[in-house]
This record gives structure tokens, sequence and C-alpha cells, in this order.
């Protein structure tokens, strides 16, 4: 018994030492993924983010797999995946976003400037949609199965690499 | 030129502390010729080290932006105290402060320590100049504080404005001179161990120098929980976040000690328990620098993050702490333990000082390092802040408050618990009536804060109980100390009750002119206005605030903007009355053109910083005292 | 901390107690806010002093999704303030703040706040109080000799 408590705080140390090897050859990343992955969209009725644009309700997004794109026309990186997006859309994915924060002249400047690959666009000027999703930053894109479930989260910009893989989701979502 | 003389310095301390642990360990064996050589070049060393830091303020205080260190860390237009401040303000001056200070303690111990048997005293300096080793490897292969930059910038990347603050200028240093006093500790119980002189000897040998360590860190705690206070603009104190807590379990763990040392010196029992927090109290420190440099944890405090260095540290916390651990472990069967007591007796109340102590020690360290290791086994992201932190450590600390009320009314060896209860009856009397009027007067609050303001009235009264019935003249210094120290205790916890049960808050958007209230104060805000400060603009807002019929007074909190580097701070107006603070913070203009505003008035809250400053005031008596006692005993000898 | 360039938060620079030497070397240079004003209850206190304290110690207990480990009641973040809307609009129509962070748990997982929920992944946390001291009790026992009777 005694040797249990003598030999306890080198043991207690090594223990330190492992989660301390652990974190810094995995740093991990400071992104907060959605808990709502595999789950059904929450419900939701947004009103348009773009003149001539129509909103955006959770009813909408069912029926075919499409994307989900969470953006807003202040956001440096979400024009930098707008030829991502656009090639998405020439690839047959329906795309429909939310734009957070965001008043319509800005949107609209924003789809002139960077091409506009939406079919719909709801406004959420107090992210409280951004929040019931799970999402925590712009850009973001769920890809969202025919029966409303959202199959996965796309944490930042799309990059060119991305594309094939989301389509293949997309795909695999049907 | 002077970079190079430093950078000299710093390569020759590091061979002569070299030189320092192979003598002392030779010595420690009984070799008389090394022994007589371990305390000269304790001293030189520490000179050299000093003497590179000094290089350092120096290169800062003219700003050579041809040293890698100044281009990023200061800039031309900084006001003077902050470019000396810069020095340490960066992870490679800190170390540099780092090994100083461990050099400063010691040349320090060389000096003036003449009552250890010399063996230990050898197996003590070669035991500093190991763990001296250690960083200044880290600093010269990969932290080199003297770089040069080839072709220098022409005016530098600047200071973190936060950091251009009285208050968080000299935090560093004060912090410092704590963390690291206390690897003396850790050398003397490295040495005694290895020396097999655990004894009254080496209790007395270490407490000075604990008492130091501890006051200074007291100090440092007391100061960055004031700065913080006043300078993020939240008007919260203690944020239970990583970096503070690794500022807090070197000092849970100094105070354990600085209590148990006393056991041993004059009672010679608890041996093991004080080498062992001696150990703990050091890899504490060292555990705190390597978790805020790093970056393993997630931290507003936390240094720029370089995992490289970070494994660094951790080797050296492996050869450090691991070895201090092992060699625990194996000799401390040869620790003979001193005569035991009676449970209600003064040993028996510092045991359970120690033991709530040691606690809520481990109940921070699991806290904070939880959330990591839930991450390593399962992969799952968790956050433990203050819910976990106030009701898991909360109900302990309240517990020691009490048992520290208890302990200097119990006498030595053994007490009986009916004339302790007669002791103790006006304390709990004055504590009853305590929780009964704010009951009445001031309605419910939580559970937590009531206990808390009760238990202080009660502690005070009876941490006083010492000077009852004595010549207030002839007490001694350190019981005066221990007295202060201990009220200091109880004020700073009226001040946490009070401020968490009585702070008024108000938020709005406001118009100039219009009238808010907060507390028993109307704050009108007149104007608001740009300012231009050294190196910062501003905007200021002037506020006018009154209190029933009694005369106004103004506010000026401000929303700066820094240019070098770009950030933006909002400098909180405060104003101290005798009952509180009043807390004003100007945030930005809404498009109606309304200011968002944010007031609070905290009722004694400046109490909890003026009970950390008696707390390190009451150390200090004691160091004092204890220093005087003995410099008297030596003399009536000769 | 760096900031991956492909990702954006909203205010990295503009939080309060958020400035990390890391970020400032960092130099992200768009670093954009939306122009809108702040949700309509982020900066203003609910009209009942016993919900306004309710959701004030409920967002002190939230963890800012943005920032360097604040509460949502520390932060400016803009998010920070979306997120202390919702937690007074419910209170106001209300909810209990242990539904609100039981949705925010649902969201973002235990991460989002700073009390851990007690479960079988925590027992040990909230266990440790207690065990620290029957191990400490344990430990010192033999410190200690029987009293000998008066």
């Amino acid at each position: 018994m005694k040797r249990v408590v003598i030999w306890a705080p080198v043991v207690l140390f090594a223990l330190f030492l492992g989660m301390a090897v652990f974190r810094l050859s995995n740093p991990g990343s400071t992104d907060v993924p959605s808990r709502l992955v595999g789950q059904r969209l929450p419900a939701f009725a947004l009103a348009p983010a773009a003149p001539g644009k129509p909103g955006l309700a959770t009813a909408d997004l069912a029926g075919k797999p499409r994307l989900l794109n969470v953006f807003a026309s202040w956001c440096v990186p979400c024009a930098a995946e707008s030829p991502q997006l656009l090639a998405l859309k020439q690839a047959g994915v329906e795309i429909d976003a939310i734009a957070i924060r965001d008043r319509p002249a800005d949107v609209a400047d924003f789809l002139r400037r960077f091409g506009d690959p939406y079919t719909k666009i709801g406004s959420d000027p107090e992210s409280q949609v951004q929040l019931a999703l799970g999402s925590s930053g712009v850009p973001e894109s769920f890809i969202i199965d025919a029966k409303g479930v959202i199959r996965h989260q796309h944490i930042g910009d799309i990059r060119p690499e991305d594309v094939t893989d989301i389509l293949r989701r997309i795909e695999a979502a049907r | 030129m002077i970079a190079e003389l430093g950078l000299a310095a710093l390569w020759l301390a590091a061979a002569l502390a070299l030189l320092q642990f192979g003598c002392g360990m030779l010595a420690m064996r009984g070799s008389e010729g090394m022994a007589a050589l371990v305390r000269p070049v304790a001293v030189v060393q520490g000179v050299l080290v000093t003497l590179a830091f000094v290089c350092l303020l120096e290169v800062f205080r003219v700003t050579d932006l041809s040293v890698a260190l100044v281009a990023e860390n200061s800039h031309v237009a900084k006001p003077l105290m902050y470019k000396i401040a810069g020095a340490w303000g960066n992870h490679e001056g800190s170390m540099l402060l780092w090994v100083t200070v461990l050099g400063l303690c010691g040349a320090g111990v060389a000096l003036i320590e003449r009552r250890l048997a010399p063996p230990a005293l050898m197996a003590t300096l070669g035991a500093q100049a190991a763990i001296a080793l250690g960083f200044y490897a880290f600093l010269l292969i990969a932290s080199n504080p003297f770089a040069r930059l080839n072709p220098a910038p022409a005016e530098g990347a600047g200071l973190n404005p936060l950091l251009q603050d009285p208050g968080l200028a000299f935090h560093p240093p004060t912090l410092y001179f704590g963390y690291v006093g206390l690897s003396i500790a850790f050398s003397f119980a490295v040495g005694a161990l290895l020396t097999g002189e655990v004894g009254p000897a080496f209790a007395r040998a270490m407490r000075p120098w604990v008492l130091g360590a501890w006051i200074f860190l007291t100090l440092g705690i007391t100061a960055g929980s004031y700065w913080a206070y006043y300078e993020l603009g939240w008007g919260g104190w203690w944020f239970w976040d990583p970096v503070e807590n690794a500022s807090l379990m070197p000092w849970l763990a100094a105070t354990a000690l600085l209590h148990s040392v006393t056991v041993v010196a004059t009672r010679d029992g608890l041996r093991a328990w004080t080498v062992m927090l001696a150990v703990v109290a050091f890899s504490m420190s060292m555990v705190g620098t390597f978790l805020v440099r790093s970056g393993i944890l997630t931290s507003v405090h936390a240094f720029a993050v370089d995992p490289t260095r970070g494994s660094f540290i951790l080797g050296l916390l492996v050869l450090y702490i691991g070895g201090a651990l092992t060699l625990f472990a194996l000799r401390v069967g040869t620790v003979r333990e001193g005569s035991r007591f009676d449970p209600v007796s003064r040993e028996g109340a510092l045991v359970l000082n120690n033991l709530l102590l040691s606690a809520i020690l481990g109940i921070v360290l699991i806290g904070t390092l939880y959330p990591l290791g839930v991450e390593a086994v399962t992969g799952e992201k968790l956050s433990v802040g203050p819910p976990y932190f106030n009701s898991a450590a909360g109900p302990l600390a309240l517990g020691l408050v009490a048992v520290m009320a208890v302990g200097p009314l119990l006498r030595w060896r053994r007490d009986d618990l009916a004339p302790l209860a007669r002791r103790l009856a006006l304390p709990v009397a004055l504590s009853l009536i305590a929780l009964a009027a704010v009951l009445a007067l001031l309605g419910p609050i939580g559970v937590m804060p009531l206990l808390g303001l009760a238990l202080a009235v009660g502690v005070g009264a009876a941490s006083l109980a010492p000077l009852w019935g004595r010549s207030l003249r002839r007490t001694p210094l350190f019981t005066w100390g221990m007295v202060v120290a201990h009220v200091g205790v109880a004020v700073s916890l009226a001040g946490m009750a009070s401020e968490t049960a009585f702070t008024r808050e108000t938020l709005a958007a406001a118009r100039l002119g219009e009238t808010l209230s907060v507390g028993p104060y109307a704050v009108t805000i007149r104007s608001v206005a740009p300012v231009a400060g050294p190196n910062w603009t501003a905007i200021e807002g002037t506020f006018v605030a009154r209190r029933g019929e009694g005369s106004a007074f103004a506010l000026n909190p401000q929303a700066r903007t820094f240019s070098r580097p770009p950030t933006q701070t909002s400098e909180a107006a405060i104003a101290t009355r005798l009952d509180g603070q009043l807390y004003v913070v100007l945030g930005p203009q809404a498009e109606d053109g309304r200011w968002q505003v944010r007031l609070w008035w905290k009722p004694f809250v400046t109490l909890i910083w003026l009970g950390g400053a008696m707390v390190a005031v009451g150390g200090a008596l004691s160091l004092i005292g204890r220093v005087l006692r003995e410099r008297r005993a030596r003399e009536a000898l000769a | 901390m760096e900031r991956p360039l492909h990702r954006l938060r909203r205010s990295p620079y503009l939080y309060r107690g958020g400035m990390a030497l890391a970020l400032l070397l960092a130099a992200v240079p768009a670093f954009a806010d939306s122009s809108l004003p702040a949700a309509a209850w982020a900066n203003r206190q609910l009209p009942d002093p016993a919900q306004e304290k309710a959701a004030s110690d409920l967002m002190h207990s939230l963890r800012c999704l943005v920032c360097q480990g604040q509460s949502i009641a520390d932060s400016d973040a803009e998010l920070a303030g979306d997120m202390r809307s919702l937690v007074r609009s419910r209170i106001l129509a209300g909810e209990k703040p242990e539904a609100i962070r039981g949705w925010l748990v649902d969201r973002y997982g235990a991460w989002v706040t700073f009390e851990p929920p007690v479960e079988p992944l925590t027992w040990p946390l909230w266990a440790a109080p207690a065990l620290l001291l029957v191990a400490g009790v344990f430990l010192a026992r033999r410190r200690f000799r029987r009293r000998a009777p008066r």
C-alpha cells in the first residue's frame, strides 16, 4: 500500500505527460462542428435576402439533395469560394443560401460581383437560424438529402480540391 | 555590441552553472576543495546572468531595432516605461528573466545560508545549478533573446496595447520572483533527499525563501486580478482561465508548504509531506510555464504558440519533475518521521489546512486538464469553467478559511475541545449575528456569498484572538504577521462575497443628456469627443455621476484605437468610494446616434485586493520577524 | 492562436480581452464585420430583474464560439451578441435556463457550456473533490495518535 502511495505522483505525472504529448503532436482544429449532422433540419422560414430572389424555408429544402450555403456579403472567403459554387451549380447541384447579418443591397451587390449560384436566399439578420443549425461562422456549407436530413457539414470555404468530394456526397445522398 | 555582451554573459553564466553543478555533486560526496568553490561560483553565476538581463533591458531602452526581439515587440514611439517593460513582455525576454531569478536566488543562498550542514548545502546549490542548466540550454538553443535582424526595420512592430499599462508592466517580474523563488525550496528538498537531511535544520533554512517567494506570488496574483478587472472592461476579477489557474496552483502549493515547514521547523512532524510540497510547488511553476508557452490550452493570456518550444520545455519537465518525484519515491524511506500528535492540536489543524489546500490544488489541476484528457481519450471537446471551479473548490475554500480561524487558537501537541469552544464562542456568535443581519437587512442572496460574508466576520474576529490578553508591544513580529495575513484573507473573502451578491449592472443605449441609474447612483452622459494620446486616438465620453443629494463628479471612459499594432481597447472609468466602486464603460455608437453604455456599482469590491495586499504585508512582517529573531539568537550565542 | 485564412469568424480583433500576442502576429488583413446593428436583446437588459439575473447567470456560463475562452457575456464578438439575444429573448418567453443550455449543447456539443454536464464521461471530474478529500484523510491518518484518556 505504501508503495502505491509513494509512486502515485510519478504515475500521475506520466499521465500528464501523455496528454501533453498527445496535444503537441495533434494540435487539433479550432473548428466547432455542428451536432446536427445526421438529423433533420430545424424548422425555419426566412424572408428574401436579395431583391428578386425568393426567401428560404425548411419545406423548400426537400425533394432532392442540395447544398445549403451559409454566407455573408461582408465575408472575404465567401467571395473566394464563388467559383467553386458556380462550378457545382454547372454540375447540376441545387444550391440555396442563408445570408447572415446582411442588407438586401449588399447581397445584391455581392451576387453581381461574384456570380449567383443560388436558387433561394434567406435573410438571417440576427444569426438565429445559423445558431439553430449549429453553425459557428461563415462560410459553411451543409449537404441536405431529399428528406431534409443534414448529411454533411463543410466548414470554411469550398476549395477547388473539395468540389469532387462534395459532388460525390451529393450523389450518395440521393 | 550590448546584445553581444549580453549573449556572452549568458553563455558564461551557463558554463558556470555547469561548473556549479559538477562541484556541488562532488562536494556532496565530501570533496573539500570542491566545497570551497561552489559558493563563489554560484555568486558569480548570479552576477553574470543579471548582467545579461541588464543588457536586454538596455537594448530595449534604446530601441535597438537590429535585435530581432526588439523589432518584434517594441516601437520607437512607445513611452520609455513600456519600452523597458517590453523586455519581459514576450517569450524570450521572460525566459531570460526566469533564469536571472534562478541565478540570483542561487547566489542569495550561497551568500546568506550559514546554518545548513555543508553536504546538504552543496547538494542544494548543485540542484539549483542543474535546474538552471536546462533553462540556459533552452534559451541559448531555442529562444535566443539577443538574435540579430538584418536589415534592421525602421520602426518596430509595437507592443500589445493591453500590456502598455503600469500595472501589467510590472506584474510579470513580481510573479517570476514568486514562481522561480520556489525553485530554492525545490532545490533544498532535492538536496535534503540526496543527503538524508530532512529535519528541522532543513526546514528552518528553507522557510525564509518560501516566505519570500510566496509574498511575491501573492502580490503578483492580486495585482494581476486587479489589472484584469480594470483593463478588460467587464468588471470580472477571476475567470478560472487556464493561465490564471497556472499561476494559482504554485500559490496553493506554496501556502501549504509555508504552513507545513513551520511544523517541521518547530515540532519536527510532517517531514515527508513538506518535502513533497516543496517539490510540487516548483513543479507547478514549471507546469504553468509549459502550459502558457506551448499552446496546448486555449487562453486569452497565452503567449505566441510554438509547439517546438513546448516540446523542449516538456523535456525539461520530464527531467526535473520526473527526476524529483522518482528521487522522492526512492528516498522517502530514509525520512524518519517525527513525533505524532493529537488530532485536536495545532498540528492537527495544520494537517487539515494542508489537506484542504492540496485538495483545492488537485481540483484546479484536474479541472484545467480535464478537457485535454477527454479529448485525448475520446476525441470529445469539453469546456470546464467557473461553474465547475466555483462549486467544486468554493465549499472547500470556505472550510479552509474556517480552519484558518481555529488553528492559531489551538495549542501544540494536544488540546481539548471544551476550552477551544470557549475561545471560539465570540467569533461564532459574531458570524451568526452577521448572517442574521445580512438576511434581515439585505434580503435573500446566494448560499455561498451568504456563508462567505458570515464566515469573513467570524474569521476576522478569530484571527485577532492571538493578540487578546497579550502586551501588543511584546508580541513577536511574526505573530503580528500571522494575524495580519489571516485578517487579510477574511477581508478578501468579504470583498468577494459582497461583489458576487450585491453588484448592480445597467446596460443601455443612451442619447447624450440621458440619465441612467445604477445602484445608488444617477449617471448622465454629457458629451462624447475624440482625444489623442502618445500612440493612440480615442473616443472619450464625459459622464457625470451623482449619489442622492451628494456632489456630482465626472467620469471619462474611453474607447481607444492603437495604430501599431492596430487594436482597440476599452478604458473603463472607475470611481472608488469607501463602500464600493462605480465602473463605467463606453461602447460603440449605434446607427440612431445612441451610445452603448455599461455601468456597474460594485459594493466593497476593493476589499478583494486590499485583503490580498494585507496577506502579502503579513507575510513580509513574518519574514522580517523570523530573520530578526534568528539574528538575535545568533548574537546571543556569539 | 493562428487564424486560418479560409475561415472567417466574426470580429477576430474586436472582442474584449482576446488580445493574444499571437493573434497580433498572425496579421490577417481582412477582418470584416457585418454592418448591421447588434441584435435586439444583445445589449439590452430584460425589464424584470429576476429574469435578467437568470439570463446573466446563464450567459456567464456559455462559451463564446469564436473567442479565446470568454463567455458570451464577456465578449464583443457579433456572434456572442446574437447568442445573448437568443438567451434573453427565450428567457423573456418563459423558457428555463437549463432548457436553453440544452438546446445549445444539442447543436454545438458540451464545448459551448462552461458547466460540464454530469454524465459518465465527467463523473471523475465531479467526484474529484470528495475523492481528493478522502485520499488526503487516508494519507494523513497515520500522523495522528489515539487520544489518550485524561
